[in-house]
């Protein structure tokens, strides 16, 4: 080669070319010689002196190359004088080679003298942009970029020669040897998917895929302080990934995409989470009701199995109700779901209710706006204590459009009932508590929609809450007529469950007769003020007053429904008894005095 | 041993009947219903009287091949549990049994807060009523 580039170019010295360079020079000499199509020669008529049987390189494509370099016009054109091509007219291989050369020396700041390439050169450069890359170098395949070239097509390219050829790309590191790209590569590989989130990287390698690595790949990174050494080459393509598609990549790496952490609720989730809740549920320290949550999460269009899997991984305290964490846990649950995650087995730890309330403390900022809940307070809870007494048949969903008398009515029952499970004094007339009520039945009125009408009385919940009275049983002393057919017709309301022992001695039938309500009206003045009191009570607590709550309502239940049983034998007694008499009045005999 | 465990709705059809393994199901099944008309008829007769919270009884034990000891509960929403368990096992556990219907009427509740149950389905695969259930068996045996 020297020798033929010292005869074609006339004069200047012997061309010397290290072996990286002479195979760099050759290739690209290569490729704008076959892009060129194979020795057409530009320039005219000069075109006769072609040495026969040599390869030229067509101009444009040269120039192109040369353009790449990103050196000033006017450097390439006296670097193409230098090489000789102008003398001659066309870019034979010597002239290609000299001027590859002298773009080096330029690029290295050096003078454009022939001088100049007598020492040692880095290889040059070359920015290709990506139409020029195309055209020239047949890429069929999109590419991101000059940016995002190099990084990927070291990443994909595992063929050690174009490993060697990027090895010579590399002007930082002239003398790495091409053992030492390989190693790197596929580590860096692997961890692009990692850090790149899913769906963008594998868009964006596959189309990396096939774009072959023709021309020189341009380094995106400036030469500079980096070293030429292995390991730095990965970082550097990594930052350069990561520079290019971080803000694409953002919100993914945010959601959970981890494919360690699918559990995991991000910021922008819970917030997204929170809203939801908020707009079934104003309210945010309080609960979802379960017929509200499963009209909700029903739109999801997961089937109702799995909804109702997800509802008892979620639903951790079991209370037919869904508190923010809950919430936050079963909307997590369905999203993951949807996105084709299988459900696990037990509630994952990223997604229980404490951990949740400990990582995103939220209630707190609420405590002060409850002033001014206070009157829907009683609303809120109320869907809680309702959804839990009434364990969702059809038929109560059926009844929640019942006029609102029927309400009203069943308000006042419900919260007669609870107070006196809670109260345990048996001896106040009913119509002393219904007095009371119309004052807190305002507040109770307008709940939450969908709900069904069977209010279990926040007000006896508040109540209890201030005076953790959980557990005192006592007659339900309702008036009988609407709760046994109310009472009746959930055939699955739960009874009061056996645990309770104390309840037993208490159950008196001829308590249950009395149709005595408890808990008079300081009940009810009292449950404002409790209200706030309440709310700054630790979730625990007041978990363990729900459930007590929630024992207790069943016991009612349960007694109410004895107590209609025991007033319908009663009528049954007092009609025979009547038509007894009236046997006797006629069989007496008439005394005539 | 074996043992068996079945909930029935309030109309006396089942809503969930598992037996331990070895158990021959349909033989339990056949159990299970004989043993209805024995539950209704205490439930009857316990109307007139004081209603206490349940109710246990040792029921009717089998005449013939393996002395099985059928035990009753019943909710207060008519909802019945039967239990049927070998009698080779230990007497005395009377208290054994009453709090495995505890417990059988915990996880009932449980599975009744799930708004997405429709009182009258079958329960299925309850992750939490299932395993508890069979863990009771286990337990017993």
């Amino acid at each position: 080669m020297e020798a033929a580039a010292g005869g074609g170019c006339g004069s200047g010295p012997p061309l010397l070319l290290s072996e990286g360079e002479q195979q760099c020079y050759s290739e690209l000499f290569a490729r704008c010689a076959g892009a060129a199509g194979g020795g057409p020669v530009s320039g005219p008529p000069e075109a006769g002196r072609a040495v026969p049987g040599a390869v030229t390189a067509a101009a444009g494509t040269v120039a192109d190359l040369f353009r790449a370099s990103q050196l000033p016009a006017e450097t390439l054109h006296q670097i193409t004088e230098l090489c000789g091509a102008k003398r001659v007219g066309y870019f034979g291989p010597t002239q290609f080679y000299i001027a590859l050369k002298l773009i080096a020396a330029a690029q290295s700041g050096l003078p454009v003298r022939i001088e100049s390439i007598k020492c040692e050169l880095p290889l040059p450069r070359f920015m290709m942009s990506k139409t020029d890359a195309e055209i020239r170098f047949g890429n069929p395949a999109e590419l991101h970029g000059p940016k995002a070239q190099i990084p990927y097509s070291v990443t994909e390219k595992n063929t050690f020669k174009r490993m060697d050829d990027e090895d010579k790309q590399e002007t930082q590191s002239p003398t790495m040897s091409p053992l030492a790209s390989p190693p790197s590569s596929p580590p860096h590989y692997q961890r692009v998917p990692l850090s790149h989130g899913y769906s963008k990287l594998r868009s964006s390698t596959e189309q990396m895929h096939p774009a072959p690595y023709e021309a020189r790949q341009p380094l995106v990174q400036p030469e500079g302080p980096s070293s030429g050494a292995p390991g730095a080459k990965p970082p550097r393509h990594q930052a350069s990934l990561i520079r290019s598609f971080s803000v694409e990549r953002e919100p993914h790496d945010n959601s959970s995409n981890y494919p360690e952490e699918p559990w995991r609720i991000t910021e922008e989730q819970r917030e997204y989470y929170i809203n939801q809740f908020r707009s079934l549920q104003p309210d945010p320290s309080s609960f979802i009701s379960g017929s509200v949550a499963k009209n909700f999460f029903t739109k999801s269009k997961l089937s109702i199995p799995e909804l109702s899997y997800i509802w008892e991984l979620s639903d951790a305290d079991c209370d037919g109700a869904l508190t923010l964490p809950e919430f936050c846990a079963a909307f997590h649950l369905i999203v993951a779901r949807k996105n084709g995650y299988p459900l696990p087995e037990g509630l994952p730890p990223t997604l229980q209710p404490e951990y949740l309330q400990a990582a995103f403390p939220k209630p707190k900022r609420e405590c002060t706006l409850f002033d001014s809940y206070s009157e829907s307070m009683p609303a809120n809870q109320q869907p809680r204590d309702l959804n839990r007494m009434e364990k969702l048949s059809i038929k109560d969903m059926a009844d929640f459009p019942v006029p609102a008398q029927d309400v009203t009515s069943d308000d006042k029952q419900e919260q007669n009932k609870a107070r006196l499970a809670l109260k345990s004094t048996v001896d106040e007339a009913l119509p002393k508590d219904m007095s009371e009520d119309p004052a807190t039945k305002s507040g109770l009125l307008p709940p939450p929609p969908a709900l069904p009408p069977r209010p279990c009385p926040s007000q006896s919940e508040q109540a209890s809450e201030a005076e953790i009275h959980p557990q005192l049983n006592r007659a339900p002393s309702q008036a009988a007529d609407s709760s046994p057919t109310k009472k009746d017709t959930p055939y699955s309301q739960p009874p009061s469950k056996p645990i309770r022992r104390k309840f037993r001695p208490e159950n008196s039938a001829t308590e249950n007769q009395e149709p005595s309500s408890t808990v008079g009206g300081p009940a009810s003045a009292a449950t404002g003020k409790p209200h706030t009191a309440v709310q700054k009570q630790s979730s625990k607590q007041k978990k363990a007053i729900q459930t007590a709550i929630r024992k207790n309502k069943e016991a009612n239940a349960v007694l109410a429904r004895l107590n209609s049983e025991l007033q319908q034998q009663l009528k049954e007694v007092h009609q025979e008894r009547i038509a007894l008499e009236n046997q006797l009045e006629q069989l007496r005999p008439v005394t005539v005095l | 041993s074996r043992a068996s465990s079945a909930v029935l709705a309030r109309d006396n059809y089942p809503l969930y009947i598992r037996s331990s393994p070895t158990e021959n199901e349909l033989k339990f099944h056949y159990m299970v219903h004989t043993s209805l008309d024995v539950v209704d008829e205490k439930i009857s007769a316990m109307g007139k009287a004081l209603v206490d919270q349940r109710e246990l009884y040792l029921g009717l034990l089998y005449p013939t091949e393996d002395h099985k000891i059928k035990y009753g509960y019943v909710t207060n929403s008519k909802v019945k549990f039967v239990m049927v368990v070998d009698s080779s096992n230990t007497a005395l556990r009377d208290n054994e049994i009453r709090s495995m219907f505890r417990k059988l009427h915990s996880s009932y509740t449980d599975v009744m807060c799930n708004p997405f149950y429709n009182p009258g389905d079958r329960i299925q695969s309850r992750r939490a009523f299932d395993s508890m259930v069979t863990s009771m068996m286990v337990q017993v045996c």
